[in-house]
């Protein structure tokens, strides 16, 4: 077989590749941590600061991915089910945050909702402070992981079609029924891979979050942000263990992919 | 129950699918909406079922007035072409599907589901999936479906026309029986006039946005409107003013009182059937529709020249 050698050589490289990129890099970090001893990692992650930035990224991804699922699948329903205008305009401003730097984000947020911002002075004075605080993050985590649940559900909307639903209104379910039993279960698969991704993005957000939320230990920082801030720090023990809480987690939304592309193909 | 169409018209952006159409169908009938493919048919029945909205005109079901009445209350069971199944629901799921949104009690919808799956022969596939069945067992399944809720009308639409030939000449003869059995008031979409006649009571014929004839079939066939329904209804020649069917045309061994000389083009035997291409000395074609037994006793062969008399044949006022 004359095709074997190439195939073998472009195996290594591949693997070669993703080693040095990948592979070394986050072993290495897993390395570190461990070192000196699995007691020492766990003193470095539960620290009141690296508890706190692990509960803040809990929290951040527990409100951005419902808020973007429901607004995702909202979304796509009226970009594929409806003939409303502003679907044209609408459809771009979705993907808006893939091409906008997460630093611009951040900005932007401060300019609009900042104590100078035209929406933050109102908000202000209503005693609400949304930059610099957990509001402003939140808002910044939602921001950059909007797309994701809208763009997988969009195509499968568009593949089932509009029959089932119909025979779901001829047999006397109303739209919210048809919604319920007919449309969602339908496209439960691109709900699933949407949730997950936006779950991974809401993770590992850094640049947007880092810009509003004024970086406070104990109080506004991610775990994303923690890492930064040992690091700066030259804790570097400290910040090799909170990376290594942040790559866990990623592990883990990877898991459930891999095991819902398995469940799905049988 | 009675449908009343009443001048309905509708268009999608410069197209106009019905153009003022008015149609009552019969309380009980089978009645076909036949004619070439975009010419508004199926646009008509989805506007019966609340699936379109007319833009001028209205819907009576067993004369109550459907303006506004969406598609979910005006009890109607509609089968699609392409099934339309629930893919993530059982063939059990699908057929309780509208017994459920009624919130009728589990005793009844299991005996229901039951009664139906029997009545479609699919009594033992109840747990199976769409995925699993065949076309014909899907579309089965679907009329199962839309019949759970004892519709006021059944409403179908192409719903042999996925299917290969076998298996729609099958479900065309059983839909027959079905409606001789349970006298719903049954609208079905085709573009297929053999269907249509074979089965329907009531042809509505519709092309471009107009009903050209609406009658039963016989009426369409022996006394057609125009030379368009004419045509769509079965083959015809045209010999000058007049239109004949091909088994009108008599073929003879010599020269008669109304005959023309025509020479064999083809014969192609169907069986019993034979159809004979010929042209006429303008260079005219015609075609014809014989038995076997005549071909036998008249020795056609190709090439050969014989005399041609239509014995009826229909003239339309211009």
């Amino acid at each position: 077989m004359p095709a074997r050698p190439s195939r073998v050589g472009l195996r290594v490289a591949a693997l070669g590749y993703l080693a040095a990129l990948l592979v070394v890099p986050v072993g290495l970090v897993f390395y570190r941590t461990f070192e000196h001893g699995i007691a020492t990692a766990w003193e470095a992650v539960t620290t009141p600061e690296a508890m706190h930035a692990f509960w803040m990224t809990v929290f951040m991804v527990a409100v951005a991915v419902p808020a973007n699922t429901v607004f995702g699948v909202a979304c796509a329903l009226y970009l594929v089910r409806t003939r409303l205008p502003g679907r044209a305009i609408t459809g771009a401003a979705v993907n808006l945050p893939f091409a906008v730097s997460p630093v611009v984000v951040g900005l932007a947020l401060i300019l609009v909702y900042g104590q100078e911002g035209w929406l933050g002075s109102w908000l202000t004075e209503h005693g609400v402070q949304v930059i610099f605080s957990w509001p402003g993050m939140v808002i910044a985590t939602i921001f950059v992981s909007l797309p994701f649940v809208v763009r997988e559900v969009v195509p499968v909307l568009r593949e089932i079609g509009i029959e089932q639903e119909e025979a779901s209104r001829t047999l006397g379910a109303s739209p919210w029924q048809t919604f319920w039993r007919v449309t969602l279960p339908s496209i439960r698969w691109g709900v699933a891979y949407g949730v997950i991704l936006t779950t991974a993005r809401a993770l590992g957000e850094f640049g947007a979050v880092s810009v509003v939320s004024g970086k406070l230990a104990g109080q506004t920082q991610t775990l994303t942000l923690h890492v930064e801030e040992r690091f700066q720090a030259f804790d570097l023990p400290g910040a090799y263990a909170a990376s290594v809480v942040l790559a866990a987690l990623a592990l883990l939304v990877i898991l459930s992919l891999t095991l819902l592309q398995r469940t799905r193909e049988t | 129950m009675a449908i009343d169409i009443d001048h309905v018209s509708k268009r999608f952006g410069e197209f106009t699918a019905l153009h003022d159409v008015s149609l009552t169908v019969p309380n009980g009938s089978l009645t076909a909406l036949l004619g070439p493919s975009g010419g508004g048919k199926s646009t008509l029945l989805r506007i019966v079922a609340g699936l379109e909205e007319p833009d001028a005109g209205s819907v009576r079901i067993s004369g109550d007035l459907m303006d506004g009445v969406p598609a979910q209350s005006r009890g109607v069971g509609f089968v699609f072409q392409h099934y339309a199944a629930f893919k993530h629901m059982s063939v059990r799921e699908n057929v309780a599907f509208g017994l459920k949104i009624r919130k009728r009690p589990k005793a009844e919808v299991r005996r229901r589901v039951d009664d139906l799956l029997g009545l479609v022969h699919l009594d033992g596939l109840a747990d199976r999936y769409p995925s699993q069945l065949s076309g014909g067992q899907r579309q089965r399944m679907a009329l199962a479906r839309a019949l759970a809720v004892e519709p006021n009308v059944l409403l179908l639409d192409e719903p042999f026309g996925a299917l290969d030939s076998r298996v729609r000449e099958e479900l065309r003869e059983w839909l027959a029986r079905l409606h001789d059995d349970l006298h719903v008031t049954t609208v079905f979409v085709t573009h297929d006039q053999a269907e249509a006649m074979e089965i329907a009571g009531q042809i509505v014929l519709i092309n471009e946005g107009r009903i050209e004839q609406a009658g039963s079939p016989a009426d369409l066939y022996e006394r057609p409107a125009n030379p368009f329904v004419m045509s769509f209804v079965g083959p015809v020649n045209r010999l000058g003013e007049r239109w004949v069917r091909p088994h009108d045309v008599e073929l003879l061994g010599e020269a008669r009182e109304g005959s023309t000389e025509a020479m064999v083009q083809r014969i192609v035997r169907l069986g019993f059937e034979v159809r004979v291409a010929l042209t006429l000395a303008d260079g005219t074609p015609l075609s014809a529709q014989v038995s076997r037994v005549e071909v036998e006793e008249l020795e056609l062969e190709e090439g050969q020249i014989l005399h041609v008399r239509p014995h009826r044949g229909t003239v339309f006022a211009a």
